[in-house]
């Protein structure tokens, strides 16, 4: 299992605690935790499904690269974070 | 009378009341530090709706029913977008840039405009949303484009009083549009409107046509009032013709309009230099009145700012009570005023919000 944790920030709205979630991807990831916090989902994935422009993630220190289907691979011991960019202001 | 107004900003949504003694003091204040594009206050079950515009996180929409606070519900979204849609506007909510009720005979309906340009639907007070089809993909849509955003959006729902069925939308940019059935089918209405910013063959071309917003009158619905880009339009047969109206002073740019609730001859508008310069004319900030359809307009200053003044009223900025004889403005510099005698005399209520999006009468 890997682990997934979200930006402090984002408690000013709504709860996002750190989980477990199975290896995969980061989509896989995210909707992992979706299934049990339908609301977080609009905060971090836009319309089409693709990380917010002004979200960022990271797995073991790599930010991600596919923003739009997220097919970034996450492993066994992964650790992601979902943070804010400071491109939003 | 309009004893309680509504003001979103880019740092929350403030709330004024009139006290017993006539003067104006901020009661409540939610979402401090959010940026509120919008809200709307239902007239049918006084219920109260809030659109936040999240920096990072997104569009949210919130709602306050019997004098309760606010909690989040759902906010308009697009569906999946075809692979095969040609389309360079994401089909993404980026911001709701209005909100309006549904008549008076259709509890729960909400309708809402965004940026990017679509309309949507509720049927049940913002539970769940869905997109107007009909407009959506229309080939006319790929046609519209910014106006001060990257991308179109509506900014004005006119829901005909008399019949909640003819919805008159206006977009930035992208003209005006009429539906006479409830949004099933719509038809561009701009015959008569010009447009000086594009090339000479898309002069009178509906979708270039930038209506920075659109009101209708209450009392005779076939009357409009546009404040365009490049001047002011009023219609008088439900947008079928548009009829410049060049006798705006100082300036025929602007944003903010308003109607009379009973009276279609009588209408407001804020000026400003130019969409290059977009500032009070010599740094004086007035009002422009007309009552008599447009013909001759008065310039209203007393109790407004005559020196230095670089306040700008937004579109949604400016608003008329029930009654037709209170006003209340807000600008993008932070600052408030009230009129309780039509424009006539301002009083200013504070100089130290945030800057100001949208204002709202609200039942008390």
């Amino acid at each position: 299992m890997a682990t997934i944790a979200f930006t402090p920030n984002l408690r000013r709205h709504l709860d996002a605690e750190s989980a477990r979630v199975p290896v995969g991807t980061v989509r896989s990831a995210l909707e992992s935790v979706f299934s049990t916090n339908q609301r977080l989902r609009s905060y971090i994935l836009d319309d089409q499904g693709a990380l917010r422009q002004h979200v960022v993630v990271f797995i073991d220190g790599r930010r991600v690269t596919d923003r739009a289907r997220l097919t970034d691979v996450v492993n066994e011991e992964s650790e992601i974070y979902v943070m804010q960019a400071l491109s939003g202001g | 009378m309009g004893d309680r107004f509504l003001v979103a900003t880019r740092k929350g949504l403030f709330t004024f009341r009139r006290s017993a003694g006539g003067g104006w003091q901020q009661s409540d204040l939610a979402f401090l530090g959010e940026p509120v594009s919008f809200a709307l206050s239902d007239a049918r079950d006084g219920s109260l709706y809030a659109a936040l515009n999240l920096g990072h996180f997104g569009v949210k929409l919130h709602r306050a029913t019997n004098g309760g606070g606010f909690k989040e519900i759902a906010a308009p979204h697009f569906p999946e977008q075809p692979e095969s849609h040609d389309d360079p506007t994401p089909w993404s909510v980026q911001q709701i840039w209005s909100l309006a009720a549904g008549g008076d005979g259709e509890a729960g309906l909400i309708w809402a405009g965004t940026i990017p340009g679509g309309l949507f639907r509720s049927t049940d007070c913002g539970d769940s949303w869905e997109l107007v089809e009909s407009l959506w993909n229309r080939p006319d849509r790929l046609s519209w484009s910014g106006g001060g955003y990257d991308y179109p959006g509506i900014h004005s729902i006119c829901v005909d009083p008399r019949d909640s069925r003819q919805l008159t939308l206006g977009i930035s940019i992208g003209g005006v549009w009429r539906s006479e059935d409830a949004g099933q089918s719509w038809e561009p209405r701009t015959e008569g409107m010009f447009a000086v910013y594009v090339p000479p063959d898309l002069r009178a071309d509906p979708n270039s046509q930038d209506p920075h917003r659109l009101v209708q009158s209450p009392s005779h619905p076939e009357v409009f009032w546009a404040q365009h880009h490049n001047g002011v339009f009023r219609s008088v047969d439900a947008g079928i013709s548009w009829r410049e109206i060049s006798g705006v002073s100082p300036s025929v740019f602007g944003f903010a309009v308003e109607v009379h609730p009973s009276d279609p001859e009588t209408a407001w508008f804020v000026p400003a230099v130019k969409d290059e310069c977009r500032v009070p004319v010599d740094g004086k900030l007035v009002v422009s009145r007309t009552r008599d359809g447009g013909e001759t307009f008065e310039v209203l200053r007393d109790g407004l700012p005559q020196t230095h003044a670089y306040d700008l009223i937004y579109r949604h900025a400016l608003a008329v009570d029930e009654t037709g004889d209170r006003l209340v403005m807000g600008s993008t510099t932070g600052s408030l005023w009230v009129s309780e005698n039509q424009g006539d005399s301002w009083e200013c209520v504070t100089t130290q919000l945030p800057p100001v999006a949208a204002v709202h009468f609200a039942a008390a």
